[in-house]
């Protein structure tokens, strides 16, 4: 923040990014939920940003995304000699992902970014109404 | 010159310092909403005020006062924000800062009403 204290905007605005990374990670999970591998290495595993405090000054403090894990369930095998991804075995793997959780997961993320959207329109409204002070 | 600034808005140019530190710290603890092992953080107005008076500048009043957040019932991941309780005193501390900004604008009203001298 160039040597300057962080404003509500940054706060806020840090915020709703490391949200949307989150909703991105849930989008992709929900694209991938059903796909099908022929191996458990390359089959698809849910991944899930892990948010971190910034701490500015005493007590302002936003959020970053620290890494991005590998979370969920372990991905399934399944029993299908005809598919044509079957390995030797006859078995395909099927994407670890928890359609549920993650649409948990998306509405919560939602919840978060417009919570910090109310909270950057406010800060603006006032910052409005303090420069038109005497006027 | 800060002697005169006091003297021409009282208390309310002080309470609006702190009530706009006050909005970035509430707006930390919206914006950690997610983050585990966060500890929501607020200040006791009142005391910051108290000490803003006596003459401390508004951030070390601010940074005197402040005061961890005991939650109505912690989360397992540690972090200690609830969103209603986060919401609605930033609601509250929004509307106390518009109140300080028009008892500065009647103040401003009146001293310009006096200057002109219609």
């Amino acid at each position: 923040m160039n040597g300057k204290h962080m404003s509500v905007f940054d706060v806020a605005g840090r915020a709703m990014s490391a949200q949307l990374v989150r909703l991105n990670a849930t989008a992709s999970n929900l694209a991938n939920a059903g796909g099908i591998a022929g191996s458990k290495a390359t089959a698809f595993q849910s991944i899930r940003p892990v948010f971190k405090t910034v701490s500015d000054r005493d007590g302002v403090a936003t959020v970053t995304i620290d890494r991005v894990i590998a979370a969920g369930p372990q991905p399934s095998k399944r029993h299908e000699p005809e598919h044509p991804l079957a390995d030797a075995n006859g078995d395909v793997w099927q994407a670890g992902v928890d359609t549920a959780a993650e649409i948990v997961d998306m509405l919560e993320a939602a919840r978060q970014y417009q919570n910090n959207v109310q909270v950057l329109q406010t800060a603006k409204t006032l910052a409005l109404d303090t420069l038109r002070l005497g006027q | 010159m800060s002697g005169f600034v006091d003297q021409l808005f009282g208390v309310h140019g002080q309470a609006l310092a702190l009530r706009s530190q006050r909005l970035a710290l509430l707006a930390s603890n919206i914006a950690n909403a997610g983050t585990p092992g966060y500890k929501a953080r607020d200040i006791d107005f009142s005391s910051a005020l108290a000490r803003a008076e006596q003459g401390m500048s508004a951030e070390k009043a601010v940074s005197d006062s402040l005061a961890y957040r005991v939650p109505m019932q912690p989360s397992l991941d540690g972090n200690t924000v609830e969103l209603a309780t986060e919401q609605t005193i930033f609601a509250e501390n929004a509307v106390q800062y518009r109140t300080s900004l028009s008892f500065l604008s009647g103040r401003i009203n009146t001293l310009m009403t006096a200057l002109r001298g219609e």
